[in-house]
C-alpha cells in the first residue's frame, strides 16, 4: 500500500495535550444483579496505540468495551479515556465498531458509511462527498450505491469500519470485528486491517476471543479469566509487523512464543 | 486525492469478491408460482358452487349462483350498485388515510413518551374490547347520517392495528443499533430519523395490511346503523326484498375495495420499503 494515506482527519489526535493517556482502567468493577461481569480490571495504554483483549465468551469483554464507550456506567474503580472519566465525556471520544456489521439496510454503502458525519449536522449532500473518495481506497468502489444485503461479508465490515473511521474520534472500540466472517476472509481482513491501522494512527482496543488476531493488530495484549472477569496476564507484543505479510507474522518463532504464553494464561 | 484513474486496479485483491448474484425469472412464472394454486383453487370453488347449485335446485332467493350474480352485476349496475360504491369507497378511503396518519403518529409519541406509553396503552387495548356495532348507533345519533360518522368508524377499527404493530416495530429495533449510533455522535431524534423509524416501517405496513381488511367492515356497520346509500345500505335495503343475487354482487364489490386497498398498501411498502424481501406474498 506504500506511502498512499487513508488520510481520515485525525479529529484531535493529537490535541488536549498533557497526559498521553490514551485509555486507562484503575480497579473497574461491574455486576449485573448477582453475576460480576468485572472484577479489579486495571490495565493502562497510551494514545495512538493498540490494545488487544482476549479471553474466553462470557468473560466481560464486550462489557469492557461499552464501560469504556461510556455506553455503560461501572460500579466501582475508574476509567480514563484520554482525561475523560464521565460516560459523556468518554462518548465524545470513542467511535464503535460492532461485533456484526449493524448496516443500516435501508441505507446504501455510501450513506451508511457517512452516519457519523450526518449525525453532525452535514447536510447529505456534503457528507456524500466526503466520504465518496475513501470507498476506493478500502475496494469498495463500484459498490458506493449498493444496499448492504447485495454485499459480501467482508465488504459489510469494510463498510462498519469505514463508517467508524468517518466518526473522527481518537479511539476506535473493535468488538470482534472479523467475528462473523470464515476463516479465510477473516485472516485477509486482519491483514487489510493491520495495513489501515498503520495509515491512521489511532488508540484502539480490540476486543476478540482470537489470539492470533489480537497478537496481530495489538501492541499490548490483555488475557482475561472467565467470569468474573480479571486481567490474568499482560503481554507486551513488541512485533515488527512492517514490511511483512500477515502469514510471515504469524509463522515467526516470535509470535508463535507469545501465543502460547496467552493460550498458557487462557488456560 | 484518489479521485483521477478511475480505470485504476482497486487497491487490495480483496475488491475482486463477488457479491451475491440475484436471479429473477420472469413476471409471468413469478405470478404464476405466487398465485397461480390460489387461482386454481378460487375457480375450483366457483366450478362447485354453480353446480351445486344447478343439481340441487337451490331456489335463487336463498342463494345466488355465481351466474346470477354476473347477471346481477350487469342489470344492476347502473341503477342499484354503481351509485353505491362511490360513498363506501370515500368512507373507506378517507377514514383508513386518517387512522394511518393518526395510528402512525400515536405510535411515535407513546414511543419517543415513555410515561405516556404507560399511562395511555392500557386503555388503548381496553378501548378496542367495545364492540364496534354497539359503538356505530351511538356516533350516528352524535355526528348525523352523513359521512363523517361512517369515516370515523372506519378510523376506529383500522388505528388500532397500526398503532400496536407501529409501536411494537419502534421498540423492538436491535439495541446495538443504537449503542452503535450513539457512538457516532447521534441525538435522540436522529436515532429516532435514521433507525428506529424506517425499522419499524415493515411493522408499519404489516399493521396497515391487517386495517385494510377490517376498513370495509366498519363501513358497511356504519352504513347499518344509519344511512340511504353505500354499499352495506344496499345490502341492508336488498335483504327484505329476497334480493339475493344484488346482496351477493354488493359483497363481491366490497370484497374487491379491500382487495384494492390491501394491494395499494402492499404496493406502497414495496416503494418505501425496497429492502424488505417477502418472498413473493402479497
Amino acid at each position: 500500500m506504500g506511502e498512499q494515506s487513508v488520510g481520515v482527519n485525525g479529529g484531535g489526535a493529537v490535541a488536549s495535550a498533557g497526559s498521553n493517556v490514551g485509555i486507562a482502567f484503575q480497579g473497574v468493577g461491574k455486576a449485573f444483579g448477582d453475576v460480576v461481569a468485572l472484577d479489579g480490571v486495571t490495565f493502562e495504554i497510551d494514545r495512538n496505540s493498540r490494545i488487544g483483549i482476549v479471553g474466553p465468551s462470557g468473560g466481560g469483554k464486550s462489557t469492557l468495551l461499552q464501560l469504556t464507550a461510556g455506553l455503560l456506567e461501572h460500579d466501582v474503580g475508574t476509567i480514563n479515556v484520554e482525561g475523560e472519566t464521565t460516560t459523556e465525556g468518554r462518548l465524545s471520544r470513542c467511535a464503535m465498531m460492532p461485533q456484526r456489521d449493524l448496516l443500516l439496510p435501508w441505507r446504501t454503502a455510501l450513506d451508511n458509511a457517512m452516519i457519523a458525519i450526518e449525525n453532525r449536522g452535514v447536510t447529505k449532500k456534503d457528507a456524500r462527498a466526503k466520504t465518496r473518495p475513501y470507498f476506493e481506497h478500502f475496494g469498495l468502489a463500484k459498490f458506493e450505491d449498493v444496499r448492504p444485503d447485495a454485499l459480501s461479508g467482508g465488504m459489510r465490515q469494510r463498510v462498519s469500519f469505514l463508517r467508524t473511521l468517518m466518526a473522527e474520534k481518537d479511539i476506535l472500540l473493535l468488538d470482534e470485528p472479523f467475528g462473523a466472517l470464515d476463516s479465510i476472509t477473516r485472516g485477509q481482513m486482519q491483514e487489510w486491517l493491520l495495513r489501515a491501522l498503520g495509515d491512521v494512527p489511532r488508540t484502539v482496543l480490540l476486543v476478540t476471543h482470537d489470539v492470533d488476531e489480537a497478537l496481530l493488530l495489538s501492541r499490548t495484549v490483555v488475557v482475561m479469566s472467565a467470569r468474573p472477569g480479571r486481567v490474568v496476564r499482560v503481554i507486551d507484543v513488541g512485533l515488527q509487523t512492517e514490511g511483512h505479510s500477515r502469514r510471515e507474522i504469524v509463522t515467526s518463532p516470535e509470535f508463535i512464543e507469545l501465543k502460547e504464553s496467552a493460550l498458557e494464561a487462557i488456560e | 486525492m484518489s479521485t483521477q484513474a478511475p480505470e485504476q486496479p482497486a487497491a487490495d485483491a480483496m475488491a475482486a469478491e463477488a457479491p451475491p448474484i440475484r436471479k429473477r425469472s420472469s413476471v409471468w412464472v413469478r405470478f404464476w408460482r405466487n398465485y397461480g394454486l390460489a387461482l386454481l383453487f378460487v375457480i375450483a370453488m366457483i366450478v362447485i358452487w354453480q353446480l351445486w347449485i344447478k343439481i340441487f335446485d337451490v331456489p335463487k332467493y336463498l342463494f345466488a349462483s355465481p351466474t346470477a350474480i354476473v347477471t346481477s352485476l350487469q342489470k344492476d349496475w347502473a341503477r342499484y350498485l354503481e351509485p353505491n360504491i362511490w360513498p363506501t369507497l370515500s368512507e373507506v378511503l378517507i377514514g383508513f388515510g386518517i387512522s394511518v396518519v393518526v395510528g402512525v403518529g400515536l405510535a411515535i409519541i407513546l414511543h419517543l413518551f415513555t410515561p405516556l406509553r404507560r399511562a395511555v396503552y392500557p386503555l388503548l387495548i381496553g378501548s378496542q374490547t367495545i364492540p364496534i356495532v354497539v359503538l356505530a348507533p351511538i356516533l350516528v345519533i352524535l355526528l348525523g347520517y352523513g359521512l363523517l360518522p361512517k369515516v370515523v368508524i372506519v378510523a376506529l377499527i383500522c388505528f388500532f392495528p397500526i398503532v400496536v404493530n407501529g409501536l411494537d416495530g419502534l421498540r423492538l429495533v436491535d439495541d446495538d443499533f443504537i449503542a452503535m449510533m450513539r457512538t457516532l455522535d447521534a441525538t435522540r431524534w436522529s436515532i429516532f430519523r435514521k433507525v428506529e423509524f424506517p425499522g419499524a416501517l415493515p411493522s408499519i405496513f404489516s399493521g396497515m395490511r391487517v386495517a385494510a381488511t377490517f376498513a370495509a367492515i366498519g363501513a358497511v356497520f356504519g352504513e347499518w346503523a344509519g344511512s340511504s346509500q353505500g354499499l352495506g345500505y344496499l345490502i341492508q335495503a336488498s335483504t327484505p326484498n329476497l334480493q339475493t343475487a344484488r346482496i351477493f354482487a354488493a359483497i363481491l364489490l366490497l370484497t374487491l375495495i379491500a382487495m384494492a386497498l390491501f394491494g395499494l398498501v402492499s404496493l406502497l411498502e414495496r416503494i418505501f420499503c425496497p429492502w424488505v424481501s417477502r418472498g413473493g406474498a402479497l
